[in-house]
């Protein structure tokens, strides 16, 4: 997978929650693609039917917030968004995005910035946000080594695999008990 | 409680943090923001979030859990089953749980997790537990380290008994002083939010203390580690004491080790609060944090009462709630809506009267079940339409329509509200109970 990523931004505001994100009526499903068609639904109904494969979502402080629902970052995931960028991450989500392998980027500035409809470039790996509408350059939080193992292997699921299978590549010390 | 402190003085999470890592043969404690795996002492799962998590675990090719013995599915959410795709959830994790032997499942009816695990004496002192449900961080009351996780988190822990954490900060919160009449833990933690705001506490753990938190009962304490999360923390911890001991006699399923932090511990801050002035608190729409004294509301009419759920769903709630209900009636504009937190709840309450005292009132009682603070089942807002709830989220959309409202309170101030048609302080229709029960009065 190309580590640099392009494509619009959707901006949102600040405590993004996962009932917005996507609400309890649509929880009956683990269907990632029936999840993707009622993403953001209760904040912004024209998003699941308005947004391409490729886009961002950009938001401000505590996205995520709320419910441990996985479902969220799988909706997500599935609606084809390349990345998440926020001011900040509720800690669940972040946890779940990254063990799911959904890209996401911390950056204050970024979430400042960035409006709807922005045309972005991001190096995931360099957590480097070109925002090419505006000419502007910002720096993302660079996330653990771990972390990014982890998004890298494609989820923390797929990490435990290739445990499972012999190959073991934990980079920390493993704590078995 | 008795190893000697090496090195720096720990908090009580970092305490927990390094007890663990001790198991895995490391002598050193962790560093806040140190990324570590631990072994879990216990892991659950309900049925929205477990029926991801069993895929996720068939998906890596894991075979069996890592002790049944240590492993919860409750079907807590959607039950009874809504419909058919809730009762292919069900289904799916009732066969789960047979294939694995696992001790702990949890049918229809039983109960919220929250209030079932410490009921069971299944989450103990000193304990990591992780939760593929937010409210997980409610057994903090019980002085372990509690947190909720997604689907994957669960399927990884079930599958080796260890998780990825990052050693969180801890913040210390103190309150002084005693809680006046009608007000409680909801109180309490509902103005904590207010004050710190819904990340004021983001990936960091909470630490509850002072006179106010000495003084309260158990359930009380539970309602209070419950709402951690919604200030965004990793969990919410109180230290374990003579009443912690008492919940647990004859009702632990193991061996335990009770933990408190070291003196001088590094706090990464520490909020210390005067409350015995404190009125009882209301958190408006749209945000838990977006929190007023009640006596600063003005006319707020409802459609609808909800009283229960994991935050407050407790014996003590339902006989504080009928303490004021007893003797009048609910509203004709309200439908107020009761859901014990578990089956062994309703049936203490049925013994004591109170069910009976709340049906007379003209609540409708319910299953016990998580549906109506999700907007899930069984209590859903129509559009335009308000509630005022002892739940503990007040999210746009969170308990219904996108164009409902929530706002959140002590089952006091829920139960007057469901007598006057409008937000209504409980002195406004009752005499203050004399002290009973878990929650302060």
């Amino acid at each position: 997978m190309s580590s640099l990523l392009r494509g619009r931004a959707w901006k949102y505001g600040d405590n993004v929650d996962t009932d917005v994100i996507i609400p309890a009526r649509h929880l009956a499903t683990t269907d990632p693609q029936e999840l993707a068609r009622h993403c953001l639904e209760d904040l912004d109904p024209s998003f699941a039917s308005s947004h391409s494969p490729g886009d961002f979502i950009v938001a401000g402080r505590n996205f995520g917030c709320g419910s441990s629902r996985e479902h969220a970052p799988l909706a997500i995931k599935a609606a084809g968004v390349a990345c998440v960028i926020a001011a900040s991450f509720a800690r669940i989500f972040f946890r779940n995005a990254i063990n799911i392998g959904l890209p996401i980027l911390e950056s204050p500035e970024a979430s400042r910035d960035i409006e709807t409809g922005d045309e972005l470039e991001v190096d995931l790996e360099q957590g480097e946000i070109r925002n090419l509408t505006r000419g502007k350059t910002y720096r993302a939080r660079p996330l653990p080594p771990f972390i990014r193992e982890i998004v890298a292997t494609g989820g923390l699921m797929k990490r435990l695999a290739r445990e499972l299978s012999g190959a073991s590549g934990s980079p920390e010390a493993k704590a078995t008990p | 409680m008795g190893v000697k402190p090496k090195g720096r003085p720990l908090t009580l999470t970092e305490k927990i943090f390094a007890a663990h890592l001790r198991r895995t043969g490391r002598e050193a404690p962790p560093e806040p923001g140190e990324l570590v795996e631990v072994p879990v002492d216990f892991a659950l799962g309900n049925d929205v979030t477990a029926p991801v998590a069993i895929e996720e675990f068939r998906k890596a090719g894991a075979k069996r859990v890592f002790d049944p013995e240590r492993v919860a599915l409750v079907a807590s959410h959607f039950v009874p089953a809504r419909d058919l795709k809730v009762a292919a959830l069900m289904r799916k994790m009732r066969e789960f749980a047979r294939e694995q032997k696992i001790s702990w499942f949890f049918p229809e009816g039983s109960g919220i997790e929250h209030v079932i695990l410490p009921e069971e004496g299944l989450v103990l002192p000193g304990e990591i537990v992780v939760g593929a449900d937010s409210h997980t961080c409610t057994y903090g009351a019980l002085g372990c380290f509690a947190t909720g996780v997604g689907s994957t988190d669960l399927a990884y822990a079930l599958a080796t008994g260890r998780l990825w954490f990052r050693v969180p900060e801890t913040i210390r919160l103190v309150y002084r002083g005693r809680l006046g009449p009608w007000v409680g833990a909801k109180d309490l933690i509902l103005f904590t939010i207010g004050e710190i705001g819904v990340d004021g506490a983001n990936y960091a753990a909470l630490e509850f203390a002072g006179e106010a938190v000495e003084e309260m009962e158990m359930e009380g304490r539970f309602t209070l580690a419950n709402m951690a999360i919604e200030a965004g923390a990793k969990a919410g911890l109180i230290e374990p004491d003579e009443k912690t001991e008492a919940f647990l006699a004859g009702r632990a399923r193991r061996a335990y080790e009770p933990l408190r932090a070291d003196p001088g511990a590094g706090y990464a801050r520490v909020l210390e609060w005067e409350v015995s002035r404190l009125e009882p608190q209301v958190a408006l729409p749209h945000l838990p944090s977006n929190v007023r004294p009640v006596t600063e509301l003005g006319e707020v009419t409802v459609d609808q009462v909800v009283i229960g759920s994991c935050t407050n769903g407790r014996l003590s709630d339902l006989h504080l709630a009928a303490s004021v209900l007893r003797g009048k009636k609910v509203h004709p504009e309200v439908r107020c809506l009761v859901f014990p937190g578990s089956h062994r709840v309703y049936r203490e309450a049925l013994r004591e009267g109170i069910i009976e005292a709340l049906a007379e009132a003209g609540a409708v009682i319910s299953a016990p079940t998580c549906g109506p603070c999700l907007g899930g089942h069984m209590g859903v807002l129509g559009e335009g339409e308000r509630a005022l709830s002892t739940t503990n989220r007040n999210f746009v959309g969170r308990m219904g329509h996108p164009r409902s409202e929530v706002y959140l309170a002590n089952p006091a101030v829920a139960a007057a509200t469901a007598v006057k048609g409008r937000i209504a302080h409980p002195a406004e229709v009752a005499a203050p109970p004399v002290q009973a029960g878990g929650e302060r009065r």
